[in-house]
């Protein structure tokens, strides 16, 4: 079979400042032919795309369309060469129809008639079997019908040559094999697709070859038929990677957290918790699964005092038994005063006697981690405050979805922002700052972060190295139910199984861990039981260990009443 | 007779916020919100006064046409002056109009103190042809010109390019959301130079409308201001809909002149202090409409969703 070459570049460079985002890449397509890119967060994927769509303006080295060389300025340019892209945060005015947004920016000299777009959008439909209709506004819209806007949006344009920018992040599984259906009619039809991605088994079930960027540079490009995940994976990372994550049976487990019939409305009437009852057990990892915005952010808010639900209960069983006391939630005076009562032990079990001792002994006792508490507390915490979750003794760890807007403040170093989770213990009118810059450099050292100093704002780090900041101090807080909300989300294959490492070593310590993940893989291998939750509704809770992801895909979708009505 | 009077008397005045109202509504549909409107309408009275006074003599026709291309002119230079800084400069809207206020204000007062009535008579002249065939009626019809049918078909104009063709909805896209209309080969930046150029260009007729054909006096500019901050208010209350906006005007106009017709109206005689209150009503009605509509919460009766906001094209 002759191919014909739709796309190539060559020798294409481009550095922002000092950093060099893509340096001597080579690349072909075919016509009729899928072709993944495939490399690591940051590795330069996105930056190559964003050049044949016009978005940036390579350095050095030519792009040829069908042998042509062919200099694109601006997105109007690519679309003219029969470019399109679809990038991953859509790019649709919520305002209009499926159609207005299909014929946005088209200039062409035919008078505008949005009917004539509207069939035309139907002819594309079905030749492809896109499922969609064009009168409806994009705001009311799920996330797979406004990707099917997006990829119409470029067929209409007349796109020959399609780029998909990590298309399936979003997707449920049973939306992703819809999705690469029409990828494979398009392949028939003769277009050449360029998708995305970093998850390797995506990169085998579509793709025709596999073009493999690391640090900005071409590693090489290979028939998906003659490779498989590790090599791949050992090309992408430069050295072999244990792809699979530890998962320790569960140790000592008890009832952490148990939430019963919880119910929340948001400030536009809708439901988006409805009866959700579960519980976060020590010693284990809970998976939440389910589609973006299904009410895994409201719930962990909920649990954490952020929100405030209007029916259920949140139970804490308060852990004492042999957890250690330390001042970060207890003044000097209290712990006195509960050691008076007995509330404490010695790790060998000896009841803590405090009466002979001077402050400088009992607080070495105390933070050295050698007095231990008796026994559990229920305590509940609905309707609590973050702060006075704190100040009963809850220690809760929350690590939100929107890191620099609610976990860290962007503007402020690293051990500014140690110090939000410790300021009020400070018993003067002054801040303690010796502590949180001593946990700052300890997170820095241990987590290897990448930072000039601790005294560099969090903004001007990368993704990762944001997460690692801030799981580093929730967990150094030594919780006892750590929440995280996709902390892997923009990080690189490392930094992600870092992150993993750190929830499963603060499993092993006995903590519950609530991980709301969006890459079913992961959860199938990290998590001990999985909770999946359909439109604020808890469709079930699974085994980890023994589940399919086809299980998981379709309790994601099951309060959906008809299948009918998703397209895709 | 004297409800008649007053109808058709709100129509003509109305024609102020209308021209106001849909000058602003271009420029907020592509994400700007000018508070320079007050200034700018002030600068659309002066520049034609300013203007028949350097074509002083000249025949009255020719008088009107000069006075309407100044005021286009005078505004279109005051909306490329507020886009340089909001669109180009990045500075913050809200302070950049108000300050386009102060100063469409200020230089206002400079040009217009003292201007003699010889320098505009001509226009004025000029108008009983320009109002044929009711120039000499009694009522309030007296004011209905050809500038009203022009204020008008302004509007109808505007609503029909915003809902009805692809430039109004490359416009749209620019101010609901820009970084989309770039992706899609939209240049951003001209869809709002060009539209606050346009939408000021349209306020400042309003200004010369208000002072030479409704009031007929160079006097008059000292209360544009006040109907430029209710011209804004008609934007909110018809919801960003320019052909709403013609009736809204309307309904504003007779608002605005309640507190003088009114007791008249009713033959009773209210005292000096409740004219105030009176005059209240059109910000009261936009308090209102605005609650309503903030209750309902449809999506298609909110501000452009980028409205206030600097486009950065790298911010990602």
């Amino acid at each position: 079979m002759a191919k014909k070459i739709a796309l190539e570049m060559k020798g294409v460079t481009k550095t922002f400042g000092s950093v060099v985002a893509n340096s001597n890449v080579d690349l072909t397509v075919y016509r009729g032919e899928i072709l993944a890119v495939l490399g690591e967060n940051g590795c330069g994927k996105t930056t190559l795309m964003n050049m044949i769509a016009g978005i940036y303006y390579p350095d050095a080295g030519n792009i040829f369309i069908d042998g042509q060389e062919v200099n694109i300025t601006s997105p109007a340019d690519a679309f003219a060469h029969g470019i399109g892209m679809i990038h991953q945060h859509f790019k649709l005015v919520d305002l209009f129809t499926a159609a207005e947004n299909i014929i946005l920016g088209n200039s062409s000299d035919e008078r505008y008639s949005i009917t004539k777009v509207i069939e035309e959008v139907k002819r594309i439909a079905d030749k492809y079997g896109f499922r969609i209709d064009p009168k409806k506004k994009i705001y009311d819209m799920s996330v797979s019908e406004k990707q099917t806007v997006e990829i119409i949006k470029v067929l209409y344009r007349g796109a020959d040559i399609l780029i998909l920018d990590e298309p399936s992040a979003v997707l449920t599984p049973q939306e992703t094999d819809r999705l690469f259906e029409v990828l494979r009619k398009m392949r028939e039809d003769g277009k050449s697709i360029i998708i995305i991605t970093h998850k390797l088994h995506e990169v085998l079930s579509i793709s025709d070859r596999v073009t493999i960027l690391r640090k900005g540079e071409h590693i090489g490009t290979v028939n998906t038929a003659e490779t498989n995940a590790e090599a791949l994976t050992e090309m992408m990372v430069g050295r072999k990677v244990r792809l699979n994550i530890d998962r320790p049976l569960p140790q000592n487990v008890r009832d952490r957290l148990v939430v019963k019939n919880l119910s929340m409305t948001d400030a536009e009437g809708i439901k988006v918790l409805d009866n959700v009852s579960f519980t976060a057990r020590s010693g284990e990892i809970l998976g939440i699964a389910g589609i973006a915005g299904s009410g895994q952010r409201e719930l962990l808010e909920a649990v954490a005092g952020l929100k405030q639900p209007e029916v259920g209960e949140i139970i804490f069983n308060r852990p004492k038994k042999n957890l250690p006391v330390s001042f970060y939630h207890k003044t000097l005076k209290e712990v006195v005063a509960l050691a008076a009562e007995g509330k404490f032990h010695y790790e060998d079990g000896t009841p803590v006697d405090f009466t002979d001792m001077s402050r400088a002994q009992i607080r070495a006792l105390v933070n050295g981690g050698k007095v231990l508490f008796n026994e559990d507390d229920v305590m509940d915490l609905r309707d609590k405050t973050p702060l006075q979750i704190r100040e009963v003794g809850v220690r809760l760890s929350f690590v939100p979805e929107d890191r620099l807007g609610m976990g860290l403040v962007g503007n402020m170093d690293i051990v500014d922002n140690m110090m939000l989770r410790s300021y009020r213990k400070s018993n003067t009118a002054f801040v303690d700052r010796k502590r949180p810059s001593a946990l700052a450099d300890k997170v820095v050292r241990e987590l290897e972060v990448v930072t000039p100093s601790t005294h560099t704002s969090v903004r001007r780090l990368s993704g990762g190295n944001v997460q690692k900041v801030l799981v580093g101090r929730e967990i150094a807080a030594a919780p006892s139910v750590l929440m995280a909300a996709y902390p892997v989300r923009g990080l690189d294959i490392n930094s992600s199984y870092t992150i993993y490492n750190l929830l499963t070593e603060q499993k092993k310590n006995g903590v519950a861990v609530v991980f709301v993940g969006e890459d079913l893989d992961v959860l199938l291998e990290l998590c001990d039981r999985i909770m999946v939750i359909c439109a604020g509704k808890i469709t079930g809770i699974v085994d980890g260990r023994t589940v399919t992801k086809e299980e998981v895909g379709l309790l994601m979708t099951k309060t959906d009443i008809s299948d009918e009505k998703e397209v895709l | 007779m004297m409800f008649l009077d007053y109808f058709l008397t709100s129509v003509a005045l109305g024609m102020t916020f209308l021209l106001g109202c849909t000058g602003e509504i271009l420029t907020e549909k592509v994400g700007h919100l000018n508070l320079g409107i007050p200034g700018i309408m002030c600068i659309g009275g002066a520049s034609g006064c300013l203007a028949l006074k350097f074509c002083h003599g000249l025949p009255g026709f020719l008088a009107v046409i000069i006075a309407i291309l100044a005021a286009i002119l005078g505004g279109a230079i005051m909306g490329a002056i507020y886009s340089f800084l909001t669109v180009t400069l990045k500075a913050n809207q809200n302070v950049t109009g108000l300050a386009m206020t102060t100063f469409g204000v200020g230089v206002t007062k400079y040009i217009m103190n003292g201007m003699a009535i010889n320098a505009y008579k001509n226009y004025l002249y000029a108008l009983k042809y320009f109002r044929a065939p009711f120039s000499s009626a009694a009522t309030g019809l007296k004011y209905w010109g050809i500038m009203m049918y022009l204020a008008i078909a302004i509007a109808i104009g505007a609503a029909y390019v915003l809902s009805r063709t692809r430039v109004g909805l490359h416009l749209r896209a620019v101010g609901e959301n820009p970084a989309t209309a770039d992706a899609v080969g939209i240049n951003v930046t001209a869809y709002k130079y060009g539209a606050t150029c346009i939408g000021s260009a349209i306020a400042a007729l309003g200004g010369l409308y208000y002072i030479m054909d409704f009031m007929g006096s160079v006097e008059a500019y000292k209360t544009i201001e006040a109907l430029g901050w209710l011209s804004v208010a008609l934007v909110i209350f018809t919801l960003w809909r320019p052909h709403i906006s013609i009736f809204g005007s309307i309904i504003f106009g007779m608002l605005y002149l309640a507190g003088t017709r009114i007791p008249t109206l009713l033959g009773i005689n209210l005292g000096m202090s409740a004219t105030p209150l009176l005059q209240m009503l059109p910000y009261l009605v936009t308090i209102i409409v605005l609650i309503v509509v903030s209750v309902k919460n449809k999506k298609e009766n909110q501000p452009p969703a980028s409205l206030g906001l600097s486009y950065f094209r790298e911010e990602r």
